[in-house]
């Protein structure tokens, strides 16, 4: 990769870190936090027209995260970008704050909430329609698991964002290659789900989810085709930067030890790899 | 309000007075006709899809927008449902919920179009408010009070006419188009001047009922309902709804808190789906014709007074 991305990589490091130090005490869902981390990393610093100073700005781009359990990578990524400081991440899973599995928007950044599967699409085409009817500059996009494609209510909304136009929206499919608990192409495949969402009138691009490189040229002119929704399909690895961990199904919701933790943080520094004793957890 | 206001005609004026709000459709368009040619790009219909339409208004409702939606009552409430209460009531953005054909309205339909249910699965979502407008004046009166009110509300549609003479509408509060003191009707909706038509029977027959029009399910007017239970002898509940979950359980639930003890007689839909066909046959099948209706008001009234006991 080249050094144009050394701070970029930098900072998905620092990310992964603070998503890793949330999976104790109570767990996080770090296999889909770490997929989508440099997804998240690269939209923040290099594409999102938003910023702590103006969160309440109608003329900001919107970020959706539809299936949640991603959201402490978005926390580690709030840290990086100064939306909030890295001690309020010890409030993790606290009832007195509202750092939880799932995002709200009590927390500065989050723009709704979420944790139903299949919801966030219809909602960030209503936030790209008022754009399009207000002629601001806004645009929507939305991560989606690409488990969370099981759901009929995004192929619903997409129909419906396509006989719209509106080419202000992104959808971007975390596509790791997981359910919760099993292989997406063992129970409900998806492939070629570049055809199925060009079908569904999509501008659609594949690309490595893990290469700056190749994010850049995902994300570089939007929109993709004029008058079309763009479909940004990144293919990434559950755990992405644990090789222990990578790839994992039962390694999807985790709950370590302190001392885990710490071996888990080593190992994404690059020490050889850690070997968990914790429980896997299978089922969520 | 001029004598030929429609609900079309009061929407449409509500949006041009407004730029925050905006008229949706899943591709339900027997109100609102017109409005396409009218307010452009104000008029959103998404096709028949009332999740995404759902979402959708939370997403525009985010902007600032005052969405509001169409669909058949019950795809709208059922099918939609967890749309409703996660997308639109968690964060208690002002949706407006507009069901068409609800309760005995869906006639001819059958049960897949009954909204019989609608009540009881609105009223468990925190801060939703349940609008039913008792004839096409009320609904053209509530609807500038909805729109403008901060909260998701559930409009069930009734666009139907009739004689009743209104006083100014007022959202939460409950009219009164009657007083008595043998029984008292509390009732909402289509059914309301049916109600009305069956107690001016009663009179003939000596009976003197208390009619609240209650003109919203929630808000509920407490004190409307605990004052006609205190001034009369036997309280009736009608409504074209389940009897889980709707008037009779709102009232009665009151009525334990308050402490008022007193006999409730419960007409609506005991646990089963209606008969569907004509609306004139169907009333008069299920019991709710002003005929039928009276008969069943003056048993209730004889059979709980007579056997009722500690009640006053």
């Amino acid at each position: 990769m080249s050094s144009d991305f050394a701070e970029l990589e930098a900072q998905a490091r620092r990310v992964r870190a603070h998503a890793i130090r949330l999976a104790t005490n109570g767990g996080c869902f770090l296999g889909a936090s770490l997929s989508c981390t440099d997804i998240l990393v690269y939209l923040y610093d290099r594409v999102l027209q938003v910023s702590p100073q103006r969160l309440d700005d109608p003329q900001r781009d919107y970020l959706f995260l539809s299936k949640g359990h991603d959201v402490p990578a978005l926390y580690g990524t709030f840290v990086e970008r100064g939306f909030f400081p890295a001690a309020r991440l010890r409030n993790h899973l606290a009832v007195i704050d509202d750092l939880y599995w799932h995002p709200n928007r009590a927390v500065p950044g989050v723009e709704f909430h979420s944790g139903s599967l299949g919801h966030l699409l219809s909602v960030s085409m209503g936030v790209a329609m008022d754009a399009k009817l207000t002629g601001g500059s806004s645009r929507a996009f939305v991560i989606v698991g690409d488990g969370e494609l099981n759901e009929g209510s995004v192929w619903e909304a997409a129909l419906v964002a396509s006989a719209k136009k509106l080419d202000n929206l992104v959808l971007v499919v975390d596509r790791n290659g997981f359910q919760a608990n099993v292989a997406t192409e063992t129970l409900i495949p998806l492939e070629p789900l570049g055809e199925k969402l060009g079908a569904f009138g999509f501008a659609v691009v594949e690309v490595n989810g893990h290469d700056f490189g190749e994010l850049q040229r995902a994300f570089a002119e939007l929109p993709r085709r004029e008058g079309r929704p763009t479909a940004v399909i990144a293919r990434t690895t559950r755990n992405k930067g644990l090789p222990s961990l990578e790839g994992k199904a039962d390694r999807w919701f985790v709950d370590l030890s302190p001392r885990e933790v710490e071996l888990l943080l080593e190992e994404l520094h690059g020490a050889g790899q850690a070997r968990l004793t914790s429980e896997p957890l299978v089922v969520r | 309000m001029s004598e030929t206001a429609t609900y079309q005609s009061t929407l449409l004026a509500l949006v041009e007075r407004d730029p925050r709000v905006l008229v949706m459709t899943a591709e339900n368009r027997a109100a609102i006709r017109e409005l396409p040619a009218k307010i452009g790009p104000r008029f959103i219909d998404v096709g028949i899809c009332e999740q995404t339409m759902v979402g959708m208004a939370a997403g525009l409702a985010l902007r600032g927008r005052v969405p509001v939606v169409h669909a058949l009552a019950t795809f709208l409430t059922l099918r939609a449902y967890e749309f409703i209460r996660t997308d639109v009531g968690i964060p208690g953005l002002p949706v407006k919920f507009v069901g068409a054909v609800p309760g005995f309205l869906s006639d001819g339909n059958g049960p897949t179009h009954q909204a019989i249910d609608d009540i009881s699965v609105m009223r468990t979502i925190p801060g939703m408010q349940i609008v039913c407008p008792a004839d096409d004046r009320e609904l053209c009166a509530c609807l500038p009070e909805v729109i403008a009110s901060p909260a998701p509300t559930y409009l069930r549609y009734n666009a139907t006419s009739s004689k009743l003479e209104h006083t100014p509408y007022q959202l939460g509060r409950a009219e009164v188009l009657s007083e008595g003191t043998d029984l008292a009707v509390l009732t909402a909706g289509f059914l309301t001047s049916r109600v009305v038509d069956a107690c001016a029977i009663l009179r003939g027959h000596e009976l003197d009922a208390t009619v609240l029009n209650l003109r919203t399910l929630a808000p509920i007017d407490e004190d409307a309902i605990c004052a006609a239970a205190l001034a009369c002898r036997v309280l009736v509940t009608v409504e074209d709804h389940l009897l889980v979950g709707g008037l009779y359980q709102i009232v009665t639930e009151l009525l334990v808190r308050r402490r008022i003890s007193v006999p409730v007689v419960p007409l609506g839909l005991p646990g089963r789906w209606f008969r569907p066909g004509r609306l004139g046959e169907v009333l008069e099948h299920e019991g709710f014709s002003a005929a039928r209706l009276a008969e069943r008001f003056q048993r209730a009234f004889e059979t709980t007074n007579v056997n009722s006991y500690g009640a006053r």
